[in-house]
C-alpha cells in the first residue's frame, strides 16, 4: 500500500475504494463519489501538500463499472514540493450523473468541471457556476460521450447564406 | 424568467438560447448565461431605461450608485489573441468584473482523436496549441509511450529537448512581437519575426514543415538532423544572444513598456496555485515550478540551464522572466548539439515503429508490418497515462486512456493557455480597462489551446 493511501485511510476511514499502478508507474487512488470533496480537502493541506490540481477530465467508459456506473472522472494532482503526481479516480452514475464540486478546495476546478458538464453532461453539486463553457448555450447533448455521432450535428449558420 | 431580463421585450439571440437551454433542463441560469443574456437583452430601449434609473438615483442623492455599464469585448477584436469574448463590466474607466466567454475556436479535437488510430492522432495534437507544437507532440507521445512501455532511445530525447527549446523561442518570439503591438511599440514584431522565420526554416528543415510538425513519434522522432541541419542551428544559437539584446534595448527601459507593465495583473502567489496557473506568470510571482527541474523527462536532468524568477508577479516580471527564458533555452540548445549522443533516432520496434523506407523495396517483412501499421495501427494494451511538458504557457498535459485496440478511447490536453485564462478575472477586477489588455498579453493565450 502506498503512503498515500495509508493516510488517506487514517484520515477518511472507507473512502478509498481501491488503489493501483499504472501505466508508467502512475500511483491511481480510486474513491468512494461521495467522500471526494473530504479526500481532496485531505490530500490539499499538509502532510500531502497536492496544492496543484493539474488536471480534471471524464472518460465515457461504455459499458461500464458493472455498478450502473459510466462516467470516470480523473482528477491529476501535483505537489509542488516534492514533484509527486497522485491520479484520483471517481465513478458518476450513468443515468443521472452528480458528483460534487471540488471548487471549494481548488478553484481551478470550475472551468475544468465546466468543460467535463458541457462535453459530458456530468453535473457538479455546488458548483458556483455550471453552464456550457465549449459549445453553444443551447447546444442539445454531450459531444464527448461515445454514443454521440461524429457528423452527425448540423451545419450551422447554413441559412445565413 | 423572460420578462426579468428583457424588460418586457423578447429577448433575441443568445438570449433567447440561454433561455430555451435552461428551460428544456428545468434549472436556472447559471452565472455565465445570466451575463451574456444581460448583454443580448440590452437593445437601446433597455439602455435608455437603465440610464433614466441610474438618473434618478442619484438625483436622490443614493452615495455609489452608478450602476456598471456592461460592455460586450470582442470575440473579434485585435489585441485578445484569437477569438476571446470578454464581458466586462465597467466603471467609468474602472474594470469592475469581466466574464470570458470562449469556445469560438472548438473545433472538437479529442473527439476527432477517438476516431483516429495512435499513430494517426499525432497529426490532430499540435493544431491545439499552435504556437507550441512540438510540446503538444511531446505530452502525447511519452502518454502512449508509456501505456506500450517504449523506450525511445537517447537520440530521440536530444533532439526532442532541442527541437523543443527552439520551439519555446519561437513561442516567445511571438508573444513578444504582439504583446509588443498592443502596446504601441511596433518595432519589436518586425525585429522578433525577423528571428522566428530563422527559427521556421530550420523545422522545415528537419521536419518538412513550418508549423504543426508531426515530427515527434511514438518511440523516437521520424528522421534524422539532415546534412547542414547542425551548422544552422549553430548559426542561430550563436546569433539569438545578440538579437534578445536587441530586444531588450528596445524595452526592458523604456519609459513607456515601463509604465505600462510595471505593478499590472498582480496576483498573490498561493491565488495563482489555487487557479492552476503555471509556467512564465507562475514563475514571474517567485515560485520555482518548472517541470524541468520539478519532474524531469527526456533526460532534462542532463542539462545545465537556470530557471529565471520574478519577485513582483507583474507584467513586466513576466517579460523580464520570458526574455531570460529565451537565453536559457539558447544554452540548452547549444548543449544538445555538443553533446548529442549517436545511435538511433527512433525505437526498433517493428510492431510501432514503421520501418526504414529503404528496406521496404528488399525486404518482405518489412512491406507487412509497414502495412499493417498503416492500416491497422498499432494496438496498446488497455490502461490510462498522464504525463507533462514544461510549455512556453505552462504545464502541458496529456491525458491517453487505452483499451487494448488500435484507436484511443480518450485524448485530453491539460492545456496551460485553458487554465492560466482563468486567473484573468480576479486579476482584472477593479483595474483599468487599458491595463485589461496588457494582462492579456502577459499571459500569452493561445486560443486555439484554449478552445481545441
Amino acid at each position: 500500500m502506498s503512503e498515500y493511501r495509508n493516510l488517506l485511510d487514517a484520515a477518511c476511514p472507507g473512502a478509498v475504494v481501491d488503489e493501483w499502478e499504472g501505466a508508467g508507474g502512475e500511483l491511481t487512488i480510486e474513491v468512494d463519489r461521495d467522500r471526494i470533496v473530504e479526500v481532496a480537502r485531505f490530500l490539499k493541506g499538509e502532510p500531502c501538500a497536492f496544492r496543484l490540481l493539474s488536471d480534471l477530465t471524464c472518460v465515457d467508459v461504455i459499458g461500464g463499472d458493472g455498478r450502473g456506473n459510466r462516467f470516470r472522472l480523473a482528477y491529476q494532482l501535483f505537489s509542488l514540493e516534492t514533484g509527486d503526481r497522485l491520479r484520483l479516480r471517481v465513478w458518476a452514475d450513468a443515468e443521472a450523473p452528480e458528483v460534487a464540486s471540488v471548487t471549494p478546495v481548488w478553484r481551478t476546478a470550475d472551468w475544468h468541471e465546466r468543460e467535463v458538464w458541457d462535453m459530458f453532461g456530468v453535473r457538479f453539486s455546488g458548483h458556483p457556476d455550471l453552464s456550457r463553457i465549449l459549445m453553444p448555450f443551447d447546444w442539445e447533448g454531450h459531444p464527448l460521450r461515445r454514443d454521440y455521432p461524429i457528423g452527425g450535428e448540423d451545419v450551422q449558420f447554413s441559412d445565413a447564406v | 424568467m423572460g420578462t426579468e431580463l428583457g424588460a418586457g421585450l423578447t429577448p433575441v439571440g443568445e438570449a433567447r438560447e440561454v433561455l430555451e437551454a435552461a428551460r428544456r433542463e428545468g434549472r436556472e441560469l447559471a452565472e455565465t448565461e445570466r451575463v451574456v443574456a444581460q448583454v443580448e437583452a440590452g437593445t437601446a430601449v433597455e439602455a435608455l431605461r437603465r440610464t433614466r434609473e441610474m438618473e434618478e438615483r442619484n438625483a436622490e442623492g443614493v452615495p455609489g450608485a452608478r450602476e456598471p455599464m456592461i460592455i460586450n469585448l470582442g470575440p473579434q477584436h485585435p489585441s485578445t489573441h484569437g477569438v476571446l469574448r470578454l464581458i466586462t463590466e465597467l466603471d467609468g474607466e474602472v474594470v469592475r468584473d469581466i466574464h470570458p466567454v470562449i469556445g469560438y475556436l472548438h473545433t472538437g479535437i479529442e473527439k476527432q482523436c477517438e476516431n483516429k488510430t495512435f499513430w494517426q492522432t499525432i497529426t490532430l495534437v499540435p493544431r491545439m496549441d499552435y504556437l507550441s507544437p512540438f510540446f503538444n507532440l511531446h505530452a502525447y507521445n511519452m502518454s502512449v509511450e508509456k501505456l506500450l512501455g517504449l523506450e525511445a532511445p537517447s537520440r530521440a530525447h536530444w533532439l526532442r529537448v532541442m527541437l523543443s527549446e527552439l520551439n519555446r523561442i519561437t513561442s516567445h518570439l511571438v508573444w513578444l512581437g504582439t504583446s509588443g503591438l498592443e502596446l504601441g511599440a511596433i518595432t519589436v514584431f518586425f525585429y522578433t519575426y525577423r528571428e522566428r522565420d530563422r527559427a521556421l526554416d530550420l523545422f522545415e528543415m528537419i521536419s518538412g514543415e513550418r508549423m504543426n510538425h508531426r515530427y515527434f513519434q511514438v518511440g523516437g522522432c521520424s528522421d534524422d538532423m539532415p546534412e547542414g541541419f547542425e551548422a544552422m542551428v549553430r548559426r542561430f544559437v550563436q546569433e539569438m544572444p545578440g538579437r534578445i539584446d536587441e530586444y531588450e534595448g528596445l524595452l526592458s527601459a523604456n519609459p513607456i513598456w515601463i509604465e505600462r507593465t510595471r505593478g499590472v495583473g498582480v496576483l498573490p502567489a498561493d491565488d495563482l496555485i489555487d487557479l492552476g496557473v503555471t509556467g512564465p506568470a507562475l514563475r514571474a510571482a517567485g515560485v520555482d515550478l518548472d517541470l524541468r527541474k520539478a519532474a524531469p523527462y527526456s533526460g532534462y536532468e542532463h542539462f545545465d540551464f537556470n530557471v529565471p524568477l520574478g519577485t513582483r508577479g507583474d507584467a513586466y516580471d513576466r517579460y523580464s522572466v520570458r526574455l531570460r527564458e529565451m537565453r536559457e533555452s539558447v544554452r540548452i540548445v547549444e548543449q544538445c548539439l555538443d553533446g548529442m549522443p549517436e545511435g538511433p533516432h527512433i525505437a526498433d520496434d517493428r510492431k510501432v515503429v514503421l520501418p526504414p523506407r529503404e528496406e521496404l523495396a528488399t525486404s518482405m517483412e518489412a512491406l507487412i508490418h509497414h502495412f499493417k501499421l498503416v492500416t491497422e495501427g498499432f494496438r496498446v494494451p488497455p490502461g490510462e497515462a498522464y504525463s507533462a511538458v514544461e510549455s512556453p504557457r505552462g504545464e502541458i498535459g496529456c491525458y491517453v486512456v487505452a483499451d487494448g485496440g488500435p484507436k484511443p478511447v480518450r485524448v485530453h490536453m491539460r492545456d496551460p493557455s485553458f487554465v492560466n485564462l482563468q486567473a484573468l478575472r480576479p486579476m482584472a477586477k477593479n483595474a483599468y480597462l487599458a491595463d485589461l489588455i496588457v494582462m492579456i498579453g502577459s499571459l500569452d493565450n493561445v486560443m486555439g489551446g484554449v478552445d481545441r
